[in-house]
């Protein structure tokens, strides 16, 4: 006599060791096969698009750094761009080398948290984590040299950035980027060719490219199917048409590249911080200017190569000391669209880490 | 082979744990264990003739139980808690107030309604700084025109009560004045440290001298 079996729903979250935060996802499961899942987000939701609309747009910036908590400084790049596009406020040279400096800074820092905890939750436990976080902790320690704090920066401004870095930022910076390389081929040598994450994470939660691209996925993700688009070549803000490095792409699109991917582009920001350094020019870091500013009536769209994907801001203008509206392009959000493509079909404990190797936040997912 | 790669990560471990420049310790906070050898440092004088001297205590220390209060460096720019405000430079121009994105400073200027001239300034009755709403971003500090309101040093608020984390004018006046080095080039350009425990005076930190009696005559002079 066959036993009767029916489909059972479980939630993931809103508090799973998992979800990278409040997320929660409702799972349909046959055993342990996932039948169907439902993503419920908002329980992190803040309004900040709302809350642009009332302040100021030198006072907007605060803001940003609460949308992706661990990427502050490339969320705050994204923004004023769109206040400059907007505006049209110059910036001087020697502030964009430094915000160049900073985002990919950043983006080590971040995928240093990507590839820990996602190892994290493939179980193994706070060892990878204990060593990206080692690593990260470096890079705070220069962020604070600049402006004082670690997570919450509100390092850049419209016109430039805060404040020039101060004198012994220079050395501490040339000292972690000759050791940084070491650290990472220490993580990767820690990872990469262990038998049980290869056998975990290959061939998982495969991304077509055709995929990908309908899905308007971005970063890492995209790259890691063997797409290649990276901003900072596509359309090159900033400093970075001065600056050579490669986009490495994946092939197969699957967890393993998704993880790999991170570790070749962290050697990639090593590079481009080294040429950084030796072309930064003397001057002022930043463009006087009024505190309340009124750009003319219009619109503009800035977006830059965040760690997680394409961060865009859309404001616009009608004229007065904040913006009519503010609208963010956040990449974790749109990352998400393909989930249920990606984990349908996988077993429980492989839904967990396809799941991780996306790496939203979601800060910046709920907004 | 098989499982090679198992081996080659547990040889970073075993590296990592057996470089002193790699080893992963922990800070201990507020204090730190203190070795004997610290403590005769401490005292100036050798390891022995500490022992022979306090017993107990190079027993303690041997075995772990000795303790001192130890913090873990910040960098001079680090935007601390507590305000560091001076009233020689305040003019009460509220400029903090309205630049605060959350609106969590409340400035009362002479309620008396007298006219102020040039030259002379307000008297400040009342400077809530609500610092359990506030986010220390420092826009209220770049805003100040005078640089009278600066970052503090500190970061341990912790308090039992809602109404204590606000810092009302009383405390601003009489707390010790270590202003973080954050947008303020010229405590930068002294080499000024908070941390190490020496207060800033009003001369210090400002940008602007104060005209002197006889510069405002002149200004006076040429106004009229």
């Amino acid at each position: 006599m066959a036993i009767r079996t029916e489909p059972i729903t479980i939630n993931l979250g809103p508090q799973h060791p998992s979800t990278h935060g409040v997320f929660r996802l409702r799972v349909k499961f046959d055993g342990e096969l996932v039948l169907d899942i439902e993503p419920v987000f908002g329980y992190l939701h803040r309004g900040t698009e709302k809350l642009a609309e009332e302040r100021t747009y030198v006072q907007i910036v605060t803001l940003t750094d609460r949308l992706d908590y661990v990427s502050s400084m490339t969320n705050n790049l994204a923004y004023v761009s769109a206040v400059e596009k907007l505006a049209g406020i110059p910036v001087p040279e020697r502030a964009k080398y430094l915000r160049v400096i900073c985002s990919e800074l950043q983006r080590i820092a971040s995928h240093m948290i990507a590839t820990g905890f996602l190892l994290q939750e493939l179980g193994a436990f706070a060892t990878p984590l204990m060593y990206a976080f080692r690593e990260r902790e470096r890079i705070l320690d220069l962020f604070e040299m600049l402006c004082g704090a670690r997570v919450t920066l509100s390092y850049m401004r419209p016109g430039g950035v805060t404040q020039d870095a101060p004198r012994e930022f220079w050395p501490a910076l040339d000292i972690l980027m000759r050791d940084m390389p070491m650290y990472i081929d220490e993580l990767d040598q820690l990872i990469s060719g262990n038998e049980i994450v290869l056998a975990r994470t290959q061939n998982a939660g495969i991304i077509r490219p055709e995929a990908a691209i309908n899905g308007s996925l971005s970063g890492p993700i995209l790259r890691a199917s063997g797409v290649k688009w990276d901003l900072r070549k596509a359309n090159p803000y900033e400093v970075y048409d001065r600056m050579e490095f490669d986009v490495p792409i994946g092939s197969r699109g699957d967890t393993y590249d998704r993880y790999y991917i991170r570790i070749l582009e962290m050697r990639e920001s090593v590079k481009i911080i080294k040429q950084c350094i030796q072309q930064i020019p003397e001057g002022p870091t930043r463009t006087p200017g009024p505190f309340f500013i009124r750009p003319p009536v219009g619109d503009a769209y800035a977006s830059v190569e965040a760690p997680k994907g394409e961060l865009g801001f859309y404001l616009v203008s009608d004229g007065g000391i904040s913006p009519y509206r503010c609208k963010i392009r956040a990449p974790s959000l749109i990352n998400l669209s393909l989930l249920r493509e990606m984990l349908v079909g996988w077993k429980m404990a492989d839904m967990i880490i396809i799941f991780g190797s996306t790496d939203i936040v979601l800060g910046e997912v709920d907004r | 082979m098989y499982g090679l790669g198992l081996f080659k990560g547990l040889a970073v471990t075993l590296k990592n744990a057996v470089t002193p420049g790699r080893m992963f310790t922990t800070h201990q906070y507020p204090n730190r264990r203190i070795s004997v050898f610290e403590l005769a440092k401490a005292s100036s004088t050798n390891v022995i003739s500490y022992a022979a001297k306090n017993p107990a205590k190079a027993v303690r220390s041997a075995i772990g139980l000795e303790w001192v209060p130890d913090r873990w460096p910040q960098h001079p720019r680090f935007r601390g808690e507590e305000f560091t405000w001076y009233e020689q430079r305040c003019t009460g121009c509220a400029s903090c107030a309205k630049y605060c994105p959350l609106g969590i400073i409340r400035i009362v200027t002479d309620p008396s309604g007298r006219f102020v001239q040039e030259g002379e300034k307000y008297a400040i009755e009342v400077f809530d700084i609500d610092i359990g709403r506030c986010m220390f971003c420092g826009l209220c500090v770049e805003a100040c025109p005078y640089d009278a309101l600066h970052m503090g040093s500190g970061f341990e608020e912790g308090r039992y009560t809602r109404s204590g984390l606000v810092i009302d004018v009383n405390r601003l006046r009489t707390q010790p004045k270590r202003p973080s080095n954050w947008f303020r080039p010229q405590l930068e350009a002294k080499d000024y440290n908070p941390h190490s425990g020496k207060e800033a005076t009003y001369v210090d930190v400002g940008r602007h001298e104060k005209p002197s009696e006889q510069k405002q005559e002149v200004k006076w002079a040429k106004r009229l």
